[in-house]
């Protein structure tokens, strides 16, 4: 065991991918010899040399196309894009190519890629750095989208996602980057994607959220559990494919549910999961299936963002007019 | 080396046989025999017969959208028969002949047209990637193929093909920047046909050559009279060599001209003139390399004649095998999204089975 946060567990979990196979190839712009605007490919290029640890040109869309191509001829790339703004570019590869290549070619070509890249916000950031883009990519048929909340999840959601024969789009939440750091085992293990986890326990109302947010709905229920309310907190780690079953079976027992994310609400992930929740919980509901979420507006620039993104306070506050509606 | 002497700013094309047939530098012809040159004759009348049944099939209401490759097939034909066993192609759209001589069966082509994923399932071993629809996003995968097989040390060449309106698209200009950066062994050859559906190459840049391009990425570049068969097979055998030894990407301007439509589903008569394509009629590739061959003594109009008849024939009996393929399983409209169909895939594929078989009141 080591104490790692989630940057080093991201590391740590690439070099150990590497080390086992030789076909995962890490690439992407600052990633070779500076090892990342984050760290998280720091020490790799040095270890594994530059054919398979190599920054690239500036061109994200030539950044997952050419991942295409490596995984079609043997390889298992892991590429980085450096911030979530600056995957708009890649998206004609991503939605065209990435999520399709199996269906188009009746299962004959597939694309074990892996693109990872920052997630969110609340880090006072430029423009353009703080994006959640889980709803663009759980959108889209044939990708499948992760989003850890802890250095050990981050490790054993990774390590599957670089094993899994099909696309996977790893959103790593920036604002817990360095946030706290947790014991993560260094032998190898895998956390299934596809499945959510229940996080606490509880008996009066189902709370689902992942990434960052986890931690703020942690604290929020503190706030709640002095006020009596005992909430089941579900990690949800997977948007793409959605473990529906463990939020069905959560709020069948408490017959109140809420989501909390990031992104802007309208046609957001919450709009997905109430959906999910009355065609599955309908008869078990006490009161209306609510999303905490993100205005629809332009994420602000620093001096105001602390208005778009939620806190513990907030988070409680909503909760609890759900609780006593 | 070709390359030397044709190099993006020498303001020549590369052309080895003339407009009537005939050899006008002996030196640069590659060395291939008679039989073989016909061969690959063949290989282009199969294309032309193939093309000509699919758009008759398609007048007829049987066939869907089609993109005819006519003109165009010494482009298509010359590097695929440049190309080493092991090699790659990474396809646009508008390759038959290159598709055909790369081991991907017609059947399988007319099943793409006709409207089934199956016509992306090549045989096994056959390394050809499916057609790629949106302009230019293909070359991506040639590099990255490309890149690959250097990681991997093995010795590969990637052949990939785009269009003159794909060297608009900014994915044409960033793959030939990563091949270069990277060195990857890969050969991009622009049909330049002069028009992206209705748009003329003029409109297309500014730029007097589409090669040129490759000299703003660093890679060597030539200019191809893109209706020689001697031509296009030298030039793309020069650059495949040079990828194979580890001498990095090739551009290649095939200069040739789309003597039909886009598509079926346009009309080239409202944006150009009767007179330009009756310009480019004797140019075609085909009878060029007729007449060639006619010359050699070693093929007849009747044969001709009669090969024509025989492929028309063949095509159409694979058609025949499409049509009575008939639609695809429903099953494997849901199976093939993921490896393992996840559980709402199953459940909407199992409810909408259950509505078809009438048990849903």
């Amino acid at each position: 065991m080591a104490l790692m946060n989630l940057i080093t567990a991201i590391n740590h979990t690439l070099d150990l991918a590497m080390a086992q196979d030789e076909s995962v190839v890490v690439f992407g712009e600052d990633v070779g010899l500076e090892g990342g605007v984050f760290r998280a490919t720091v020490g790799l290029q040095e270890k594994y040399g530059q054919q398979r640890c190599f920054d690239t040109p500036l061109a994200e869309s030539a950044i997952v196309g050419s991942a295409i191509g490596m995984a079609v001829n043997g390889l298992r790339p892991v590429a980085e894009i450096q911030f979530s703004g600056f995957v708009y570019p890649a998206f004609n590869q991503i939605i065209s190519h990435v999520a399709r290549m199996r269906n188009r070619t009746r299962g004959q070509r597939t694309l074990p890629l892996v693109i990872r890249m920052p997630h969110g916000g609340g880090i006072r950031a430029l423009e353009h750095h703080s994006e959640s883009l889980d709803t663009f990519f759980g959108h889209i048929p044939g990708l499948k989208v992760v989003v850890p909340s802890t250095p050990y999840d981050a490790k054993g959601l990774l390590l599957a996602a670089i094993r899994d024969d099909d696309p996977v789009m790893f959103l790593e939440p920036s604002k817990i980057y360095r946030a706290f750091r947790q014991e993560v085992p260094e032998e190898d293990y895998t956390i299934p994607i596809g499945k959510a986890k229940v996080l606490k326990p509880g008996t009066d109302l189902t709370v689902v959220s992942w990434g960052a947010y986890i931690h703020e709905v942690l604290k929020a229920e503190q706030i709640l559990q002095e006020e009596g309310i005992d909430l089941e907190i579900i990690d949800l780690r997977t948007i793409s494919p959605i473990d529906r079953d463990t939020i069905i079976e959560s709020v069948q027992k408490t017959g109140r549910f809420v989501v909390v994310h990031e992104a802007a609400r309208s046609f957001g992930p919450g709009a997905e999961l109430i959906t999910l929740v009355n065609e599955g919980a309908f008869l078990h509901l006490e009161a209306p299936p609510t999303r905490l979420a993100g205005f629809d507006i332009t994420i602000p620039l620093p001096r105001g963002e602390h208005h778009y993104f939620l806190d513990a306070q907030r988070i409680a506050n909503g909760i609890r007019q759900v609780a006593h509606f | 080396m070709l390359i030397q002497e044709y190099g993006p700013l020498k303001g020549q094309m590369l052309q080895i046989m003339d407009e009537n047939g005939v050899i006008q530098k002996p030196h640069l012809v590659p060395e291939l025999s008679d039989q073989e040159w016909l061969e690959l004759y063949k290989a282009m009348l199969l294309t032309r017969s193939a093309d000509n049944k699919a758009l008759q099939l398609q007048r007829q209401g049987r066939m869907l959208t089609y993109a005819p490759n006519t003109g165009q097939e010494a482009a298509q034909v010359g590097p695929a028969a440049a190309m080493g066993k092991q090699d790659w192609l990474v396809p646009a759209f508008r390759e038959l002949g290159a598709w055909l001589h790369r081991g991907v069966d017609l059947k399988t082509v007319y099943l793409y047209w006709y409207g089934n994923e199956y016509g992306s399932h090549f045989a096994e071993g056959v390394k050809v990637l499916p057609i790629a629809v949106p302009i230019g996003t293909q070359v991506h995968h040639a590099v990255g193929i490309a890149m690959a097989s250097s990681i991997k040390g093995e010795d590969d060449v990637t052949v990939t093909y785009i269009g003159d309106g794909g060297t608009s698209t900014g994915d044409f200009s960033e793959a030939l920047n990563f091949a270069g950066v990277f060195n990857a062994p890969v050969v991009f050859i622009v049909q330049n046909n002069q028009y992206a559906i209705s748009v003329s190459r003029q409109k297309q840049t500014k730029a007097e050559t589409l090669v040129q391009k490759a000299v703003a990425a660093g890679i060597p570049g030539i200019l191809v009279d893109g209706n020689d068969l001697f031509a296009m097979y030298a030039a793309a055998k020069d650059a495949i060599d040079r990828a194979r030894l580890g001498g990095g990407p090739t551009l290649i301007e095939a200069y040739t001209y789309r003597l039909g439509a886009h598509t079926t589903s346009d009309d080239p008569t409202k944006y150009r003139e009767d007179s330009e394509v009756a310009e480019w009629q004797p140019k075609d590739p085909l009878l060029r390399m007729k007449a060639y061959l006619i010359n050699k003594g070693v093929w007849s109009e009747e044969q001709d004649a009669a090969l024509s008849d025989e492929y028309g024939e063949y095509a159409l009996a694979v058609f025949r095998e499409v049509e009575e393929e008939g639609d695809p399983q429903l099953e494997d409209l849901f199976k093939y999204n993921f490896r393992e169909m996840p559980a709402h895939l199953r459940e909407q594929y199992e409810q909408y089975v259950q509505y078809l078989e009438g048990k849903v009141k």
